[in-house]
């Protein structure tokens, strides 16, 4: 029976997660190795495995697995480093906020990949071009996302530190902030996944090296078992670096575990 | 020489979308001597709480002023530890910290921040909890840390805000005898807002009774029970007879509230 909003047993839950994956790789393994496509449009999971396996030992896709991880980290590390002080100033004082928060709204609504033929007019197709892609898709994201949160930070903690002697500047440092800083390590978390979205884009616009690269270089030749190869490896790298990054969020701040 | 005087401060709320603007405190004179502790009691909505904010510095009046040992009240400080209804630890830090916050705000060096806390753990009975996330402690245990953090600065008055509102009937009368015994010891001057009838006579040496909103002291009446006081002074014929006056009191404002709310 399906009861509303009741919740399922922690076993249950496992199979029913794994038995999704299997029934997708049964179809897609009965599309395929049955002949119910055309082998050159989409290749069953057996030779993907196998294209996949030559990537990595014979063509040294790891180079490419490992410089697009960098372009990621390097485009993302930056957007944070500038995106995050203005969030909280925004957040913080409301007089920035209604100064800068029209544009970054507006901002926010351009498309990072619109922005990569005059990205590479100025920076060239090397590595700056990509990690500007990168930190332009995100850095909007991540001011807006954190300027709200810092504005809805809890009043009364607010209100309480005033009466224990805390000056403005105190407030700033030592409430807002900290109150603040599990969220924003969440909004990190969230907009890291989306510039792994960006940094594909970028790869398949002018580009020589990267998973992005070798997919649109994998569609020339007709190589689909490649392709998925080199979406799954995308998929892959991002859930662990999602895994690692809840990790990290839990270790540095125990005391928000609910 | 009072240490605390409330001088025709009144407070008017703006109106909603150009409605009428709402007087939540009709102006209110008050003064308060050293060491009483006094109750300010009344119906909700009534503006004692407002009146409270007003002399924690968190909102200013429409009009008078508030002087605490002759100085004027203008924003929140340390002079006037404030524990509120809510629960309001800092979530990221320890027991102990947040009762050093108000000290390392003040930039207190850290050997004489942590003796001062440890002396407020004890009294309020936190020993070996000092270590403990607020998450991780029952409502009545954060706010026996809110109080010790309010006192921590040694203030020269300590405001309470209905701390005990949101607690179990037990965990409040043993919190009651908690901050009585402080007070017993250590001698503060206290401004306690509630809207417990027998709360209000149990901690009082003065109990302020406020009308229904506007609001404005109806009643000023001192408490002359024995110190100190045990729990089972609630059930003397004296404290009964409190009791009933005030009682008869709120019951008027209460149903005066209730009439306007449906009128």
């Amino acid at each position: 029976m399906l009861r509303p909003l009741h919740p399922v047993a922690p076993g249950t839950r496992t199979v029913l997660g794994i038995a999704f994956f299997v029934l997708f790789v049964a179809f897609w393994a009965w599309i395929t190795l049955g002949g119910h496509v055309n082998r050159i449009f989409l290749a069953d999971p057996l030779s993907m495995l196998k294209d996949g396996w030559r990537l990595l030992t014979e063509d040294r896709f790891w180079l490419d697995i490992l410089i697009t991880i960098w372009r990621v980290f390097g485009g993302f590390v930056l957007a944070s480093i500038v995106a995050v002080p203005i969030g909280i100033a925004m957040g913080a004082w409301k007089p920035v906020e209604a100064f800068l928060e029209p544009f970054v709204s507006f901002a926010r609504y351009l498309p990072a990949s619109a922005f990569i033929p005059l990205l590479i007019l100025w920076a060239g197709i090397g590595e700056l071009e990509k990690l500007l892609v990168i930190f332009v898709g995100s850095v909007f994201q991540i001011i807006l996302i954190i300027a709200v949160k810092v504005g809805a930070t809890r009043r009364d903690l607010v209100e309480a530190a005033y009466t224990l002697g805390a000056t403005d500047n105190g407030i700033v440092k030592r409430v807002i902030m900290p109150a603040n800083a599990p969220e924003i390590a969440e909004t990190l978390r969230l907009v890291l996944g989306w510039a792994w979205t960006y940094v594909i884009v970028a790869e398949l616009i002018g580009s020589s090296s990267g998973i992005g690269y070798m997919i649109i270089n994998s569609q020339s030749r007709l190589a689909t078992g490649q392709i998925i190869f080199g979406i799954i490896v995308i998929g892959l790298i991002g859930l662990l670096s999602d895994f690692a990054f809840k990790a990290l969020n839990r270790w540095l701040y125990p005391w928000s575990l609910a | 020489m009072s240490k605390l005087l409330i001088e025709g401060v009144s407070r008017t709320f703006a109106g909603v979308r150009g409605g009428e603007p709402v007087r939540a405190l009709r102006p209110v004179e008050l003064s308060v001597s050293a060491n009483d502790f006094i109750t300010i009691l009344g119906p909700s909505g009534c503006g004692k709480s407002t009146l409270l904010r007003i002399v924690a510095g968190l909102e200013a009046p429409s009009t008078g002023r508030v002087l605490l040992d002759g100085k004027a009240v203008t924003r929140p400080g340390p002079d006037r530890g404030m524990v509120f209804q809510s629960y309001t630890l800092f979530p990221w830090l320890t027991v102990a910290e947040n009762i050093g916050f108000g000290l390392r705000e003040q930039g207190r060096p850290e050997r004489e921040r942590n003796e001062i806390v440890a002396s407020y753990v004890d009294l309020v009975g936190l020993r070996g909890f000092e270590n403990h996330w607020p998450k991780q402690l029952s409502g009545g245990m954060q706010q026996r840390t809110a109080i010790a953090r309010a006192l921590a600065n040694d203030p020269a008055i300590l405001l309470l805000d209905e701390p005990f509102g949101a607690l179990d009937n037990q965990t409040r009368g043993l919190m009651q005898e908690l901050l009585l015994g402080i007070w017993e010891r250590r001698k503060k001057t206290v401004l306690f807002v509630t809207h417990d009838i027998e709360e209000a006579i149990f901690m009082a040496s003065r109990v302020i009774v406020m009308s229904a909103r506007p609001g404005r002291i109806k009643s000023d009446v001192p408490v002359d029970l024995p110190h100190p006081r045990h729990y089972t002074l609630k059930t003397s014929p004296e404290f009964s007879a409190l009791k009933a006056q005030l009682t008869e009191d709120i019951r008027i404002e209460a149903m005066r509230t209730a009439q306007e709310q449906s009128a």
